[in-house]
């Protein structure tokens, strides 16, 4: 008889602890961005009632992002550095994870752990890396000085786009060559042979086979740094405090720990949320679909 | 004079010729690919490196190399690693943090598995569909909204050590699940099901055969939870009080944004060594208890590499 309880029960504290901490917490998101504020302390005044929301604060915060409004250049900045960090953590990371999967022989095992490992090097480690070495006197002044590529140091440091998509990409592209690899691991190679076989040239061959059948890693992994990129606000921070590098995230984070404002904040996070569960959306449908076909371990 | 000219520059284009030749030679390895992942895999890690080397400077530079010393980690006085008490608290409460998501997130994640995994009644999908979202919900998101739950709903916990060890657990059970879970596929139903033939009751055939056969995943899963919460920057600040509370991401966070000690480097260097040492333990604890297992290399390290 117990046997028809006994598994949902081992699910029960799980399920309950992220019910309450996890689908809770965001519903109080939802009740202090369509809440009030208190007039005289400035306090958020949640509304649990989704019948009696205010929808005030929202508007403001729609306002701002749209064109003409304060947030409009940080909202199309944040979109501009995510699709330029992912463009080029593509570029970078196909050639190693399909050599690491394709062509890598007895090294594999090598080039496996060693493309793993960054991604148990805490990623502030890896940002300090990069700010001792963009440092005015730092190695990367002094190589660029040293070759003549620049005639003087150059402040990397002080406000400047290109340092902070260096850094989304370095900071990313980890948890992106993964699911590539794993995609491109996968692949059958009697059917490259057989493309080989009916005349296609290693390029078509490429195009026409591993290409598309590595479909599902590239999308998965585009979505997988996409979310976290958008919702950055650390890295901007570390490597250029400037405003003119601000992203979404660093408004947030700014009405949270700068300002007295929580419930805009509340309100951007709610607007970054539903924008971002698109995407979320079809990762969690992509995993679903490759869980049927192998397993859990293998699709992420 | 031409004549001159052309027997210079010819010798010149035939070796860019060759050089071109042996780049790319199909008959030979793929050199562009190599020539890139060997560089993709230098600059990943050699940053790092210098990272680690300048916490042994002897000066306060990070940036010019003037001889070995400990002298961060605990000859200073005053501002090493040892000495300074904001940097040893830090070091502390990421270990406790780690510590408590590792003993609490690990046995809530082995169960959830276990009941996902063979319970299809009503509410399971549904289960599935929540204990997923942690995984792809931005940290930001995440941050914000048990920062708000803790201020405006259970008011009664207060941010600091409790609300960051409840947050790192809520972040920590999927990884949990999902390594677990793939121990449980692999391991298939065939052993419950010659424990039920033999007269086992799904109770004991849970923790006779079911339990000791999904160590190796406890094993990693507990490595993996220790190195994400170690490495966990956003929810620890969100839920941070400041103080002692300030874990070693927070304080290489505020660090960097002012003017960083090679002190910085250190504790970061401290960090980095604990959390190889873990996940390799890890690692080496899943390869043991595998052993004479079917299987790929790759699968064992897809499931640290997650």
């Amino acid at each position: 008889m117990y046997r028809r309880w006994l598994w949902p029960s081992l699910s029960f504290p799980g399920v309950f602890w992220l019910i309450l901490l996890f689908v809770v917490p965001f519903y109080a998101v939802l009740g202090v961005a369509f809440g009030t504020v208190d007039p005289i302390l400035f306090q958020p005044v949640p509304i649990w009632n989704p019948l009696n929301w205010n929808v005030g604060w929202m508007n403001e915060v729609l306002h701002r992002l749209a064109p003409g409004g304060i947030w409009f250049d940080v909202g199309i900045r944040t979109i501009v550095y995510v699709a330029l960090s992912l463009a080029l953590c593509l570029v970078i990371g196909y050639p190693v994870a399909y050599y690491a999967a394709r062509h890598a022989g007895r090294l594999k095992g090598l080039i496996l752990i060693l493309i793993i490992l960054p991604l148990w090097i805490s990623y502030m480690m890896r940002m300090l890396a990069w700010v001792n070495l963009l440092q005015t006197d730092g190695y990367v002044n002094r190589f660029l000085t040293f070759t003549h590529v620049l005639s003087q140091p150059r402040e990397w440091l002080a406000g400047s786009s290109s340092t902070v998509i260096l850094a989304l990409v370095y900071g990313y592209i980890p948890y992106l060559i993964l699911p590539l690899f794993a995609s491109l691991d996968r692949i059958d190679r009697s059917h490259l042979e057989a493309a080989r076989d009916l005349g296609a040239s290693p390029w078509q061959a490429f195009r026409t086979v591993t290409l598309p059948l590595s479909k599902t890693g590239i999308l998965g992994g585009a979505v997988l740094i996409t979310l976290p990129m958008f919702g950055d606000y650390y890295t901007p921070n570390i490597v250029s405090q400037s405003p003119k590098t601000s992203m979404i995230g660093n408004q947030i984070d700014l009405y949270f720990h700068g300002g007295p404002q929580p419930t805009i904040g509340a309100a951007l996070t709610v607007v970054l949320a539903g924008f971002l569960t698109l995407l979320m959306a079809y990762y969690l449908w992509s995993i679903h679909r490759a869980q049927r076909n192998v397993g859990a371990v293998g699709a992420l | 004079m031409t004549a001159v000219a052309e027997r210079r520059t010819a010798p010149q284009f035939s070796t860019l010729t060759r050089l071109r030749g042996w780049f790319r030679n199909p008959w030979g390895k793929p050199r562009f690919l190599v020539l890139v992942t060997w560089a993709y895999i230098l600059w990943s890690i050699v940053p790092v490196l210098i990272a680690v080397q300048f916490s042994f400077n002897e000066t306060r530079s990070r940036t010019i190399w003037d001889s070995f010393s400990t002298r961060w980690y605990w000859g200073d006085p005053v501002d090493s690693v040892w000495h300074d008490p904001t940097l040893r608290h830090a070091l502390v409460q990421t270990f406790k943090l780690a510590g408590a998501d590792v003993l609490i997130a690990v046995p809530l994640g082995v169960l959830l598995a276990l009941g996902l995994a063979r319970w299809h009644g009503r509410g399971s999908g549904a289960s599935n569909f929540i204990m997923l979202f942690p995984l792809v919900t931005p940290e930001i998101v995440m941050g914000v909204s048990l920062l708000l739950v803790f201020t405006q709903l259970f008011t009664f916990i207060h941010t600091g050590t409790l609300a960051q060890i409840l947050g790192h657990v809520t972040f920590s059970i999927s990884f949990v699940v999902v390594i677990v879970r793939g121990r449980l596929f692999s391991i298939g139903r065939q052993y419950e099901e010659a424990a039920a033939d033999l007269g086992a009751s799904p109770f004991v055939a849970l923790t006779r055969v079911l339990l000791p056969l999904l160590t190796p995943a406890i094993v990693a899963s507990a490595a993996v939870v220790f190195a994400i919460s170690a490495d966990d920057f956003v929810i620890s600040q969100w839920l941070s009080k400041g103080g002692d509370t300030d874990t070693v991401p927070i304080r290489i966070y505020s660090a960097t944004r002012a003017a960083p000690l090679p002190s910085v480097n250190a504790i970061a260097s401290i960090m980095l060594v604990s959390t190889l040492l873990i996940v390799t333990l890890g690692f080496l604890a899943w390869r043991f208890l595998t052993r004479g297992e079917r299987g790929k290399k790759s699968d064992d390290l897809a499931a640290l590499g997650l």
